[in-house]
């Protein structure tokens, strides 16, 4: 298994170390086919029908992963992070995924960045969409395609 | 599997009001729920739920998880050191167990 740029300051050894675990949880076929619109139902009900708008949400993801059950995410919403104008949450999807929730982030003024970094599964070839929602309650969204060329659930 | 263990890696001083990146690792095996046994059963999901991060026992941020995040998870996140305190890191599993780690960051 070929993994690119360990955790920076996470030592080599600790990284490998989960690295060769992770490896070893190899996922069998998922049964179930996600359709896209059970994203558009989930969004809908975070944003409650209000309008999305484009911009602000800077996603930072391969495009084409070699590995679909490591795929390193990184993002950073546009947002001044006071009491009186911050993220309030940042949700994100994999339309393809056999459950396309991936995670879901919750900040408060205390964060100083609506910023962070995680590895996900990928099952194949997919947009990936976040959705955010700003203290003033507005929505913001963004998407962005990953090609994966071995799926994180068997394929 | 082995209890999983947190792993953070942060500044342990800082200047008041500070930005500092918080890096933190948890061994887990994130089951997705997706996979099936030889017999061909489904093994039961368990992963990882909620990752919450608090400063002097309020709030910072807090992070829902679903199984599409990678098993071992990595988390990076930043956070602002106004005064000197302690960092509660928290891992919430599927079965209700609550893996910790604690961190004192002095402002100098």
């Amino acid at each position: 298994m070929k993994v690119k740029s360990p955790a920076a300051s996470v030592s080599r050894r600790d990284f490998m170390h989960v690295a060769v675990a992770g490896a070893a949880t190899i996922l069998l076929p998922g049964t179930a086919i996600a359709a896209p619109t059970q994203v558009v139902e989930a969004i809908a009900k975070i944003t409650g029908g209000a309008a999305l708008a484009e911009g602000k949400i800077k996603l930072d993801l391969p495009s084409i992963a070699e590995n679909g059950l490591v795929v390193p995410l990184n993002f950073e919403v546009e947002s001044p992070m006071s009491d009186k104008d911050y993220v309030k949450s940042i949700y994100f999807f994999a339309e393809e995924n056999p459950t396309p929730g991936v995670a879901a982030f919750h900040f408060s003024p205390m964060s100083p960045k609506a910023a962070a970094a995680i590895r996900i599964r990928l099952a194949k070839t997919q947009n990936i969409v976040a959705v955010a929602q700003m203290s003033d309650g507005k929505f913001y969204t963004a998407k962005k395609e990953v090609k994966v060329t071995i799926g994180g659930c068997g394929g | 599997m082995s209890k999983p263990t947190p792993r953070v890696r942060m500044p342990a001083t800082a200047k008041a009001g500070e930005v500092i990146e918080v890096k933190t690792l948890i061994s887990h095996e994130m089951e997705s729920g997706q996979r099936k046994d030889k017999d061909g059963n489904a093994i039961p999901r368990k992963i990882i739920k909620q990752f919450a991060a608090t400063f002097n026992g309020k709030e910072v941020m807090r992070a829902d998880w679903f199984p599409a995040i990678s098993a071992n998870p990595y988390q990076s996140f930043f956070v602002k050191v106004p005064e000197s305190g302690t960092f509660v890191f928290s891992w919430t599993d599927d079965d209700g167990s609550v893996y910790a780690s604690e961190h004192k960051v002095t402002v100098s």
